[in-house]
C-alpha cells in the first residue's frame, strides 16, 4: 500500500524530464501521448520499473524539482 | 491521504513562459512559497530585471514596478527609501547586475540599502539569445565568445557577490543552487534568511543563484544540473560568502 | 510672506521642499551643486526626507523612479552631460507615467563643455531626448522669483499629469541672488491621493508598472493615450509672457537669462524710438505656437535670440507657418551678451528691414 501519491498536470509539463531524474523509485516515465503544447509530458505510473514493489511515499522530490509546478504531492 | 505540495498562494496560476528546466521557474515558485509562509504578500514590492525574467509581474500576485536594465538597485533604493516597512527585493539576471547594473549593485550594497537581491546566475545572456555574460566561465561557448572565452581576448568572469562582501553596507551575501532537491530546498532557505535581514535592517543581503539555462548552454535540463555541479561551482563557489547574523549555519 | 536674498540654486531646492518635495536624489555637476547641497541640508531635517547622492546621474534618475512609484514627490537635478545620462530614464518616466521633476541648470556643451550658462539643451529637453514618442512639459524660468513659482508649479503639473517635467534653467539663474517670495509650504497630507501607486498589495489586488508592452494593439494604444495627454496639456498648459508688443513692429523672441537681457536690449530700443517688443515663452513644451501665430497677424518680423546656435528658432519658424520673417542671433559656448550688444543687433535688423 502507497503511502504517498502524486498528480502531473500534464498540460503544464513540458517534458524537462527532472522529476524522472530524482524519483527514487522511478515511478515517473514519459508518456506516449503528446499534450496542447507539443511535449510527451511526465506520467506517474503505479507500476514499478524496478524488480523491487517499491511505491510512491510522497517524499515530494519530484515536485521540488519540476519547474513548471506540474506536480501535487499527497500524502497518508 | 492529505496534500504536502501545491502551487504558492503568491503566484498567479498562470503557466510559465520560461523553457522546459529553466531555473527561472523553480526560483520564482521558491520565492512564492516564501512570501507565502512569511506573510509578505501584502508588504512585499519586487523589482523585475531586464532579460527573461521581464514579464515575472504576470507571474507573481505581488506589487512590482519596472526598473530599466541594470537600474533596479537604485530603484529599489528609491522605493525603500520612500517605504522603510515594506520588503523590497529586485530578481537580476547575471547582465543585469554584474554587467550594465555594477555601479548601482555595489552602491546599494556600500550603502547598506535594507533591500534584498535574488541575482539569478546562469552564465548567459538569455532573453537575447546566448550571448556571453560577466559570469560566462573560461572555456565556455556563447553566441559572442566564439570557440569557448578565452582570457586574452575576453577577460575573466567577475565573481560579483564575492566583492559585495567587501563593502561595509551588506549584511548577508550567500550563492546556492537550483540543480537538486537538496540545493533547491537550501535556495529557498537562503531566501527566506535574506528576507529576515532585511525585515531585521541589517543592511544589503543577497542570494546568488546558480540556475541552469539547458537552451542557451545547448543541453538537457539533467546535462544543465550536472553542468552548474561540475563547471560553474569551480569559479562560482557554493557556500555563505557574508553573514554578520553569526548564525554560522552553513548548511554546506 | 517676506522676501528673502537667495540663490537660485537654493530657491529651486527650497520651493520643491514647500511643494511637498520629499525625496531627492542627485549628483554633483557644476553649476547646480548648490541644489544637492542645500537638499543634503534640509532634508536631514525633515520628517521622511530623504536625500542620496547617488552613485551616478544615471542612478539618480533611477531612484528617482523607485520614489515616484511609491507616490511621493521626487526631484533630481544636474547639468548638461548629466542630464544626457538620464535620458533613459526620462523616457521610461514617460511610458510608466510616473511623476518626476527634472531640473537642468544648462552649461556649456556639447561634451564636457564649460560651466557658463547656455541654452543648448533645448532641442534635448523639448524634443525628448531619450528614445520614443514622449514629450515633457518643459517650463523656462527666467528669474529667481520664477524659479521658486515654477518648481512649484513643476511638481502639481507632474502629479496632475502623470508625466516628467524639466525645470529648464541655466548656470546664471543658478548662481544669482534675487529677493524671492515663497508660497507657503504644502503640507503633505493635502496633497492629491495616488491611487495607483505601489505600496504593498494589502486590501487591494496587486499592481505593477511597466512600460513593456509586447502586444503591438496595446502599445499602439498607449502611445495613442499619452499623445492625448499631450493634447490635452497642450491647449491646456500654454504660458507665456509679452512685454511692448502691443505697437510693436518687431517682436524679440528669447527665453530664461536670454529674455531678461533682450528686454534691457528692448528698453535701449524704445528710447531710440524704435517699436520693439518681447515674447517671452514660459512653457517651452507646450510651445506658445498660437500666440506667435496670432502676432504675425499684425507683426512681420521676428528676432529670435538665444544662447545656442539656434534651436528655440526652429520652433519660431514652425509656429510662423511661413506668415513672417525670422532672424535669429545667437551666443553658444557659455557667453553672456550685454543688453547693449542685444540692442545693437535689434537696431541693424529694424534699419536693415525699414521697419521705421
Amino acid at each position: 500500500m502507497a503511502s504517498g501519491l502524486i498528480e502531473i498536470d500534464l498540460e503544464l509539463c513540458k517534458d524537462c524530464k527532472l522529476c524522472m531524474s530524482v524519483c527514487p523509485h522511478q515511478l515517473i516515465k514519459t508518456s506516449d501521448r503528446l499534450n496542447k503544447k507539443g511535449y510527451y509530458p511526465a506520467q506517474f505510473t503505479d507500476e514499478t520499473l524496478k524488480k523491487e514493489e517499491k511505491k510512491c511515499t510522497g517524499c515530494g522530490l519530484c515536485a521540488i524539482s519540476c519547474p513548471e509546478i506540474a506536480i501535487e504531492v499527497y500524502r497518508v | 491521504m492529505k496534500k504536502t505540495f501545491s502551487r504558492p498562494k503568491s503566484l498567479k496560476p498562470v503557466p510559465f513562459h520560461y523553457c522546459p528546466g529553466c531555473g527561472h521557474s523553480i526560483l520564482h515558485r521558491l520565492i512564492g512559497e516564501v512570501i507565502d509562509e512569511m506573510n509578505l504578500q501584502e508588504r512585499i514590492i519586487g523589482v523585475p530585471p531586464a532579460g527573461c525574467a521581464v514579464l515575472a509581474y504576470n507571474y507573481f500576485d505581488i506589487d512590482m514596478g519596472e526598473a530599466s536594465h541594470g537600474r533596479a538597485a537604485a530603484l529599489a533604493t528609491g522605493l525603500k527609501r520612500a517605504l522603510p516597512d515594506r520588503v523590497v527585493f529586485t530578481y537580476q539576471g547575471d547582465g543585469d547586475i554584474a554587467a550594465i547594473g555594477t555601479a548601482e549593485t555595489i552602491h546599494a550594497a556600500g550603502r547598506g540599502e535594507n533591500v534584498t537581491t535574488i541575482f539569478v546566475n546562469n552564465g548567459v545572456y538569455g532573453m537575447t539569445g546566448g550571448q556571453m555574460a560577466p559570469t560566462s566561465v573560461l572555456g565556455q561557448h556563447t553566441t559572442t565568445s566564439p570557440g569557448g572565452r578565452n582570457e586574452s581576448r575576453d577577460g575573466f568572469p567577475i565573481n560579483l557577490s564575492e566583492m559585495l562582501a567587501i563593502a561595509k553596507g551588506s549584511a548577508y551575501i550567500e550563492r546556492t543552487a537550483v540543480n537538486s532537491p537538496a540545493s533547491i530546498l537550501k535556495t529557498k532557505k537562503a531566501i527566506a534568511k535574506a528576507f529576515q535581514v532585511q525585515l531585521k535592517g541589517l543592511g544589503f543581503s543577497l542570494v546568488e543563484v546558480l540556475s541552469p539555462c539547458p537552451t542557451n548552454w545547448k543541453m538537457t535540463s539533467l546535462e544543465a544540473w550536472k553542468w552548474i555541479d561540475e563547471v560553474m561551482t569551480k569559479s562560482f563557489p557554493i557556500g555563505v560568502i557574508k553573514d554578520i547574523t553569526g548564525e554560522k549555519k552553513d548548511a554546506h | 510672506m517676506s522676501k528673502l536674498l537667495m540663490r537660485g540654486n537654493h530657491t529651486v531646492a527650497e520651493a520643491a521642499i514647500r511643494a511637498g518635495c520629499r525625496y531627492y536624489f542627485g549628483y554633483p555637476i557644476t553649476p547646480q551643486n548648490e541644489i544637492p547641497e542645500y537638499m543634503a541640508e534640509r532634508l536631514s531635517k525633515i520628517d521622511g526626507g530623504v536625500f542620496i547622492q547617488a552613485e551616478s546621474e544615471v542612478a539618480s534618475i533611477h531612484m528617482v523612479i523607485g520614489a515616484s512609484m511609491a507616490g511621493g514627490r521626487a526631484m533630481t537635478s544636474s547639468s548638461g552631460p548629466g542630464i544626457s545620462l538620464k535620458q533613459e530614464g526620462i523616457s521610461f518616466l514617460s511610458g510608466l507615467e510616473l511623476p518626476a521633476v527634472i531640473v537642468n541648470m544648462s552649461r556649456g556643451g556639447p561634451g564636457l563643455g564649460n560651466i557658463a550658462p547656455s541654452q543648448s539643451d533645448y532641442f534635448q529637453a523639448t524634443r525628448g531626448g531619450g528614445h520614443g514618442d514622449y514629450r515633457t512639459i518643459v517650463l523656462g524660468p527666467s528669474s529667481g522669483q520664477e524659479l521658486a513659482d515654477l518648481t512649484a508649479r513643476a511638481f502639481d503639473l507632474a502629479d496632475l499629469y502623470r508625466t516628467p517635467v524639466v525645470l529648464l534653467g541655466d548656470g546664471m539663474l543658478g548662481q544669482m541672488m534675487e529677493p524671492v517670495e515663497f508660497s507657503p509650504e504644502i503640507p503633505l497630507k493635502k496633497l492629491p491621493t495616488k491611487d495607483w501607486v505601489l505600496g504593498g498589495a494589502k486590501g487591494r489586488p496587486s499592481r505593477f508598472i511597466r512600460s513593456l508592452i509586447l502586444d503591438t494593439t496595446e502599445e499602439e494604444e498607449h502611445n495613442w493615450k499619452l499623445m492625448r495627454k499631450y493634447e490635452k496639456i497642450t491647449r491646456e498648459e500654454v504660458r507665456w509672457e509679452t512685454f511692448a508688443t502691443e505697437d510693436a513692429k518687431m517682436v524679440v523672441v528669447a527665453f530664461g537669462t536670454a529674455a531678461r537681457i533682450a528686454k534691457g536690449a528692448i528698453n535701449r530700443a524704445r528710447e531710440q524710438g524704435l517699436k520693439v517688443g518681447l515674447l517671452r515663452p514660459i512653457s517651452l513644451w507646450p510651445f506658445p505656437s498660437k500666440v506667435i501665430k496670432e502676432l504675425s497677424k499684425r507683426v512681420k518680423f521676428f528676432l529670435c535670440f538665444e544662447l545656442n546656435m539656434g534651436q528655440m528658432v526652429e520652433d519660431v519658424r514652425l509656429a510662423l507657418e511661413g506668415n513672417g520673417e525670422v532672424h535669429f542671433y545667437g551666443r553658444p559656448g557659455g557667453i553672456v551678451p550685454t543688453p547693449a550688444e542685444i540692442s545693437r543687433i535689434i537696431s541693424s535688423q529694424y534699419y536693415q528691414k525699414k521697419l521705421g
